[in-house]
């Protein structure tokens, strides 16, 4: 059910401007407590909410291009809120949050199952297959906003929801309803230093986020922007992250095509 | 009782509808699930107020701004700073990873010296009675130019602090590790006679053609590249980048045009020649402010028609041709150059070169272009007072050569010092001091740099971390981290404002450490007479503030200080050489070796592979070392467990025989080393590419022991022009393991 006055918060990545420098990643595992082992090289075992991939167009040198893609939670709507995730989850241990849009994840419910991470098309989902164990003396820099995840349970990506709880904390002392735009801004939003990744309420057209992605509420929020695309759009899994790419290559590579299949076309 | 058939299906049935009924299963499973979850080791963070430091980072000489979030006593992250000139907000993946520098588990707790081999520990004030007995000695002896420095810049309080010291005491040995700028303030100084600092306007430029520059790749300040690079898209401007490997800049710029590597110079040289046979030069500036561009620099230039170009660098002369009419014919082209992050100086024809490229299109000291940026003129000191003992040690020739007949216009060939300390029987250096850079690690040819100093009697660390330095020194003193300690950052490299950054202590220091400032001033004193007159200040901190003068308050207040209206000088002011115009040939120049490829080192034969060494954003490779969530961020195509990753072209790797994620034996006339196989079309056939930043044997447990050190691959190679490490790459084999 559509809520009046939700929100719909969502990100325009722009790939354009992304260089793959991995800030993002960086400023996300000091905002969220994501914890570090000696060996984070079987990125099947690695924790990390945000992850830059690389992709190529597969070209001989020196025709090679590559483009770098950062991938969050992509915060899934579904039909109504039924993300792939929410919808198989014995445990109730993530929902889709009607008021913003967010997809949360309940640790103390989650039982380790793992059948969300089965479902998500995404990867966007880790599991904790050990005890997160700080060197002495650096669990000092933790964030008390963000609890620490123990071994056995399924983490991901919250779109930074203690910051959301925090401006509107905020906002409720100094007796306001409502937050402004660059109140809640996601740890990756803020730290990205070439300006790629831009965050607020799909909802809202004052915000860069609605202007640039300009979703179609009658196409389950396609955009209708020429340069953006969505990750797997096809399997109607409504995500909140648009991409920005002028390559045409880039765009393509954003969802599984059949060979022949929209030869030279992107959006029909 | 009789159990029979019928009781006891009864007890069974019963029994399981009414364990069913009641809550105590679901009740015992969830709360196992509870306890489970609440192990002790599993830490809780402490809650308490927030608050936020306004500082600059000093993890690089960047000059970002950031806004370190504290909870309570304790440093939880921290941000760019919003509307900081440099980075306005962004950050790089380094500076995020901050506190970790803080707390990490290899920093140095209190100072230590080594006695047997064995680290102990000792107290500040024996340490400095030590250490300034020891160079009573040596002064006496009449030795005093064999203390020597190695200092990451020598720019800002901390290195002049330790210039200060030395000059006094009678050493002229002061040493600032290699990067690109020693070439680029040698280029500019000759064309253009001042002693400068660059910087390049990329935000307002229209044409950015980079020779190699790693831009997005730790180029200069990156909080300022990444934004300026992403403002030069915005605004519809174009960027080339020529290398032979899709790097990161690479593969975000316009066009990315493989060249034969180090032969970067000759496509300069080439650009220029069709620059000025097409007389596509600024016609404004070339006649009314330049000279000599008749003289030998016309003869040179005529030795780089397209077509021999194209022949060194493997690029089309059509597209030679074209891409000098597009930098020509753009508003503001502007052209950079210095490979990958900067760390080695290179060939400075080159550096003549490409800067001339930018004279010929009159891009100097214009917006969007390249500009000179007056040194930081904030420290002015009283004038030393020489004693005879400083005066004649400041007469003796340094011992990298700096300076002499045969490399008059270097100021220090740091890369030079292990092999004149291996050549000689006794070491000529006597004492080295180290703050801020980490040689050991960062020089190439690490085996002859460890002997060299095994073979120093006494190395000083100042360094905040254990790192391959202090494992080799006599005694660490170590500093505070950025985050403790006041310190100016006396510019942005690169940026093109003058600029002044101010780190500030977000909590108070952790350990026993001291500011390396504050241990010069009382070593100074120590020593008495005019060393001790030559630092009049109590502690370092007040000689900061002092030195600092009106900005001080603004500084700490805003954590920056920047002339934001400076745009450049006139023209008509902005040279200094003899014809107070920019001068293309001149007696300087003319007495430069010409220019020629530089060919690297090992024989085409034995070693038919050429290994060059690449930069990424999450690998640190200069004094500090990459922290554990910079490892934990690398892509599975660098590292795998242990083994770093090597480039190779499916061509190449094809006629060897080697397939994706083969372990091979990586060998050059330096070393050998295990590495994995990475197949990449982004890289030319017949190149092998090893990342930099890997192979620490210092550090901690998340970064030592991982992945090769490509310093310990290749050695140094001294430009002929200019006596700077020139050295791109190396030959090498592979072989399988």
């Amino acid at each position: 059910m559509e809520k009046e006055n939700a929100k719909k918060y969502g990100m325009v990545i722009d790939l354009d401007k992304c260089t793959g420098c991995g800030a993002c990643m960086v400023a996300c595992m000091a905002e969220n407590n994501v914890p570090f082992r000696e060996d984070e090289t079987d990125k099947l075992l690695s924790v990390s909410w945000m992850r830059v991939y690389r992709l190529t167009n597969r070209k001989p040198f020196p025709d090679t291009e590559e483009c770098f893609l950062p991938r969050p939670c992509q915060h899934c709507e579904g039909h109504h809120g039924h993300s792939p995730c929410v919808s198989v989850c014995p445990a109730t241990a993530t929902d889709y949050d009607m008021d913003t849009g967010i997809v949360s994840q309940i640790y103390p419910r989650c039982f380790g199952c793992r059948y969300c991470m089965a479902a998500c098309p995404y990867h966007v989902r880790q599991f904790n297959w050990w005890d997160p164990i700080w060197p002495d003396g650096m669990e000092r820099m933790l964030n008390p906003g963000v609890s620490v995840r123990m071994r056995g349970v399924v983490e991901k990506c919250s779109f930074c929801i203690q910051r959301y709880q925090a401006a509107k904390e905020q906002a409720y002392m100094e007796e306001r309803r409502e937050i402004e735009e660059d109140e809640y801004q996601t740890a990756c939003t803020e730290a990205c230093p070439a300006g790629a990744i831009i965050f607020g309420d799909l909802n809202n057209p004052e915000h860069a986020v609605h202007q640039i992605a300009r979703p179609d509420p009658k196409h389950e929020g396609r955009s209708k922007n020429p340069r953006a695309f969505r990750l797997l759009e096809r399997l109607g899994t409504n995500t909140k992250i648009y991409y920005l790419s002028s390559r045409d290559w880039v765009r393509k590579a954003g969802d599984n095509y059949l060979k022949d299949e929209l030869k030279g076309k992107t959006h029909s | 009782m009789k159990v029979d058939r019928r009781s006891f299906l009864a007890f069974v049935l019963g029994g399981a509808a009414g364990t069913a009924l009641t809550p105590l299963p679901w009740k015992i499973t969830d709360d196992l699930a509870i306890w489970s979850q609440n192990w002790p080791w599993t830490p809780v963070p402490a809650k308490g107020e927030t608050s936020y430091v306004t500082s600059t980072c000093a993890l690089c000489p960047g000059g970002c701004g950031i806004s370190v979030k504290k909870v309570a006593e304790r440093v939880i992250k921290i941000a760019g700073l919003q509307g900081h000139p440099v980075n306005d907000g962004g950050l790089c993946i380094l500076g995020a990873a901050g506190a970790q520098f803080l707390y990490g588990p290899t920093r140095i707790q209190t100072p230590i010296k080594k006695i047997n081999g064995r680290w102990q520990k000792i107290s500040w004030n024996d340490a400095i009675t030590e250490l300034a007995a020891k160079l009573k000695e040596l002064r006496a002896n009449g030795s005093a130019h064999t203390v020597a420095c190695v200092s990451g810049t020598d720019r800002g309080t901390v290195p002049e602090l330790l210039n200060r010291f030395l000059t006094v005491y009678g050493s002229p040995n002061f040493f600032r590790t290699p990067s690109i700028w020693d070439s680029y303030e040698l280029a500019l100084y000759l064309t253009q006679g001042t002693r400068s600092m660059t910087g390049f306007d990329i935000e307002n430029a229209d044409f950015v053609l980079s020779f190699g520059s790693g831009l997005i790749e730790g180029w200069g300040s990156p909080g300022y590249m990444f934004r300026a690079k992403a403002m030069l898209r915005e605004n519809g401007g174009r960027m080339d980048q020529i290398e032979p490997r899709l790097s990161k800049t690479a593969a975000k710029s316009d066009h990315w045009i493989a060249i034969n590597p180090g032969t970067e110079g000759a496509l300069a040289f080439g650009l220029a020649h069709v620059i000025i046979k097409d007389k596509l030069y600024n016609r404004n500036f070339v006649d009314g402010f330049t000279t000599g561009l008749s003289g030998r620099f016309q003869g040179i230039i005529g030795g780089f028609p397209p077509e021999i170009v194209s022949k060194i660098t493997g690029i089309s002369a059509g597209t030679i041709v074209a891409l000098a009419k597009d930098f020509a014919s753009a508003r503001k082209p502007l052209a950079i150059c210095g490979q990958g992050q900067g760390h080695q100086p290179g060939n400075l024809q080159e550096f003549l070169a490409v800067h001339t490229l930018n004279a010929l299109v009159g891009n100097i000291n214009q917006p969007g272009g390249v500009w000179a940026i007056p040194e930081p003129d904030y420290i002015d000191w009283p004038e030393l007072e020489m004693d005879g003992v400083a005066s004649a040690g400041m007469q003796q020739q340094r011992v990298d050569g700096a300076g002499s007949n045969r490399y008059p216009n270097a100021r220090y060939l740091l890369h030079n010092l292990p092999q004149v300390i291996n050549a000689s029987k006794e070491s000529p250096v006597q004492v080295l001091f180290v703050a801020g850079a980490n040689p050991a690690y960062s020089l190439q040819d690490t085996e002859s740099v460890k002997k060299a100093f095994e073979k120093i009697p006494f190395v000083v660390s100042f360094s905040s971390y254990m790192d391959e330095t202090a494992e080799l020194a006599d005694m660490v003193l170590p500093n505070h981290v950025f985050l403790e300690r006041y310190e100016d950052v006396p510019a942005a490299t690169g940026f093109p404002k003058p600029f002044i950054g101010l780190a500030q202590p977000a909590v108070e220091p952790l350990y026993n450490t001291q500011y390396t400032g504050d241990v010069i001033i009382q070593l100074a004193k120590a020593l008495g007479h005019t060393i001790g007159a030559a630092f009049p200040w109590d502690d370092y901190v007040t000689c900061l503030e002092e030195t600092l003068g009106d900005k001080w308050d603004p500084l700490v207040e805003e954590g920056y200080w920047v002339d934001a209206e400076y745009s450049g000088m006139d023209w008509a002011d902005a040279f200094e050489t003899d014809s107070a115009k920019f001068e293309f040939s001149n007696s300087e120049i003319n007495m430069l070796a010409d220019y020629s490829p530089l060919k690297p080192e090992g024989d085409e034969i034995l070693y038919p592979l050429t290994l060059v060494p690449y930069d990424t954003m999450r690998l640190t490779c200069g004094y500090v070392g990459s922290p554990p969530f910079l490892i934990k961020s690398l892509e599975d195509t660098i590292l795998q467990g242990k083994e770093v990753l090597v480039e190779l072209n499916p061509e190449t790797a094809g006629q060897l025989g080697l397939a994706e994620g083969k372990v091979v034996n990586l060998t050059t006339l330096k070393g050998s080393a295990r590495v994995k196989v990475h197949l990449t079309n982004g890289i030319m056939p017949g190149l092998v590419a090893l990342p930099r930043g890997l192979g620490h044997t210092a550090y901690d447990r998340f970064l030592a022991g991982r992945g090769v050190n490509y310093n310990q691959l290749s050695g140094p190679i001294a430009d002929p022009a200019s006596g700077h490490n020139a050295a791109w790459g190396i030959q090498a084999k592979i072989t399988k393991a």
